[in-house]
């Protein structure tokens, strides 16, 4: 599509939108949420800019491919189920570590956030492969 | 609790992963491959020893207790069935490496053969309705990829009568284990086979039972609801096939018991005469169905469906000898199939055709290729004194003991047709001479077999030996699994275990 007006839109609503995807990845351990929501926001934002522009920018924008983002968000979902077997304990049995961090002040950090984490960037990786797939049709 | 119990589902899951992660690679991927295969028999096998020593073994994960959290348990029934599988996936995974082109090999053949068995896996220890339709969604999906795989023709064609008459069955499923949970409030399997038992839960129990049925009659592939496999199961390379023909109808199978037997009571009326019906109309028309064909495969694929039928007949007469002769066979058949898959597959390779009316004077060619096949066919059979054979005369006796007579003529008429079929392929594929326009290939040296698909060939054959030389051994242990199936109420059984009854 050649539309200025969509092309400029789609780049400054680009960082926004991954944004306001990191926000709904936070939030979802007990508010609404989550790695899937976010994720496919997160995909989204891509999809809009390949829109614009076209498939091969906006995987170049992605920088890796989205297979490999399939596979680092399984690989990191079940790391979190490992942890509980390595403390010694059932799998997927989550841990909790609580941390001051510069900026964001007291947080408690724990498994579940690794294991959506995991979802994100799946979600993202499947997303994004069928529609760059579907692109270039 | 146990982390063993999750074992069958993280090591197929790591492997798939790591060989995405290698697919840059073929080498190492290949390696990884076979490595993670490896592994996942080794967990299998000291999860059935576990089982074997202290009775199920039970992991919920996360550590929320049974009824609200996922469980996994592992019964007699299901670790002998996944160790049995993880054995024939080792097989097929090896056989691949020759037997699967470099194209299909590099365009993620791998991750997707340990996807599949990641949801076999999962499926045979689950615990609960919801985790099992997940499972069987997981193996669906890389299954169906597996069938189209490669793009030609034929397989997309097949795949997409897979993939339909699939969905409808996962639909019915979902419908099923909605109901279900609208009425009792649970779909962790042990919680549900206690409240089931209750006769106040009357209401829409019975319609959910019959979703169920007929979805896991599909994914089994009984009469009428067959048709998927055999359009399929002749288009991938015979790999595909051997592991479809070995593990994928028993996990069908394998639900339908678990449904059957312990989420069910008896009054339900799934054990009732029906069932008797489809498995012995099962097991006439899919060896008529056998009886007709020319292609090898094909053939295999209906052989493949009517003794599902005795599967189920062993399911429908109940009792302990006939459950015990249904999970003998289940786990005997898984090894003859894939080890019949992989000789079709090697005489392909061979001589470029699967048609009967093409093939023939393969015993005098190849003899080991013809002793193997012949030894795996009369196990198909169930000639004494292979293992069919054993599995089968547990049947009869079970069908005696209730009396149920028309199944075991039913039974017998089967076999008869089985033998008839075996007879068949023996002839024309290798006892006749070659058919004469190409007779002028003969004079050429034939090549020789790739070794990475013709041991595991000759180890499926060693296995299916084994098993019927260690019967003496090996039934109690099916009898044990069919305790497990019709007494999961039983002290320290299956519903003890779940719900981490101290023993």
């Amino acid at each position: 599509m050649n539309s200025i007006i969509l092309r400029t839109t789609a780049r400054l609503i680009l960082p926004l939108l991954l944004l306001f995807s990191i926000l709904l990845l936070l939030l979802g351990h007990n508010q609404p949420g989550g790695g899937f929501a976010g994720g496919l926001l997160a995909a989204a934002a891509y999809a809009l800019y390949a829109m614009a522009y076209d498939g091969p920018s906006a995987r170049r924008l992605l920088r890796v491919s989205p297979g490999a983002l399939l596979g680092l968000g399984l690989a990191i979902a079940l790391l979190s189920g490992l942890v509980g077997v390595f403390m010694g304990q059932e799998f997927l049995r989550s841990a909790w570590t609580e941390a001051d961090l510069p900026l964001v002040g007291h947080v408690k950090l724990g498994t579940p956030m690794l294991f959506d984490l995991g979802v994100y960037f799946t979600v993202v990786g499947v997303t994004l492969m069928m529609i760059f797939a579907m692109r270039e049709e | 609790m146990s982390n063993l119990a999750v074992l069958p589902i993280v090591i197929p899951m790591a492997t798939a992963l790591a060989c995405l992660a290698a697919s840059k690679r073929p080498g190492a991927q290949r390696a990884l491959s076979v490595l993670g295969a490896s592994a996942l028999l080794g967990a299998t096998a000291t999860l059935f020893a576990r089982v074997l020593e202290t009775g199920p073994v039970t992991l919920q994960a996360s550590g929320w207790p049974a009824p609200w959290g996922i469980t996994l348990a592992a019964d007699m029934f299901g670790a002998s069935l996944a160790l049995a599988a993880s054995a024939v996936f080792l097989l097929c995974v090896v056989a691949s490496l020759a037997g699967v082109d470099r194209r299909r090999q590099a365009y993620g053949f791998h991750p997707l053969m340990h996807t599949l068995m990641m949801g076999v896996g999962g499926a045979f220890i689950t615990g609960d309705l919801f985790n099992l339709y997940v499972w069987f969604e997981v193996m669906l999906m890389s299954s169906f990829v597996l069938v189209a795989l490669g793009g030609e023709r034929k397989q997309l064609e097949g795949a997409m009568k897979y993939v339909t008459l699939n969905l409808i069955s996962s639909g019915l499923f979902l419908a099923g284990a909605g109901l279900l949970y609208g009425e009792v409030g649970t779909l962790n399997m042990a919680d549900l086979s206690r409240k089931l038992a209750d006769p106040q839960s009357a209401g829409l129990v019975a319609p959910a039972a019959g979703l169920f049925l007929v979805a896991f009659g599909l994914k089994a592939g009984v009469f009428p609801l067959f048709f998927w496999l055999p359009a399929s199961y002749h288009t991938p390379p015979a790999v595909v096939s051997a592991l479809f023909g070995g593990l994928l109808t028993k996990v069908g199978v394998f639900a339908l018991a678990r449904a059957m037997y312990v989420i069910f009571p008896a009054e339900v009326g799934l054990r009732g005469e029906a069932l008797g019906w489809i498995a012995g109309l099962t097991m006439i028309v899919g060896l008529l169905g056998a009886i007709a064909q020319t292609n090898v495969r094909r053939m295999l694929s209906f052989a493949l469906i009517g003794h599902i039928g005795y599967m189920v007949m062993g399911l429908a007469v109940g009792g302990e000898l006939a459950l015990a002769g249904m999970a003998f066979y289940a786990a005997q058949h898984m090894l003859v199939m894939t080890g019949l898959f992989l000789c079709v597959g090697l005489i392909s390779m061979d001589r470029g055709t699967e048609d009967t009316r093409e093939l023939g004077g393969l015993w005098s060619e190849r003899p080991a290729l013809a002793m193997v096949f012949l030894f795996l066919s009369a196990a198909l059979a169930g000639v004494p004194p292979t293992p069919g054979f054993i599995g089968k005369l547990a049947l009869v006796q079970g069908a005696v003991e209730h009396g149920r007579w028309g199944l075991l003529a039913t039974l017998l008429t089967a076999s008869v047709m089985t033998l008839y079929v075996v007879f068949r392929l023996w002839l024309e594929v290798f006892a006749r001479p070659r058919p004469e326009e190409d007779s002028a290939a003969v004079e050429a040296l034939p090549r020789p077999l790739p070794g990475s698909m013709w041991w595991p060939a000759v180890g499926a054959a060693a296995l299916t030996a084994a098993l019927a030389l260690g019967s003496t051994w090996i039934f109690p242990l099916a009898e044990r699994a069919a305790v497990d199936l019709l007494l999961p109420a039983a002290p320290g059984g299956y519903i003890d275990s779940v719900f981490e009854v101290a023993r």
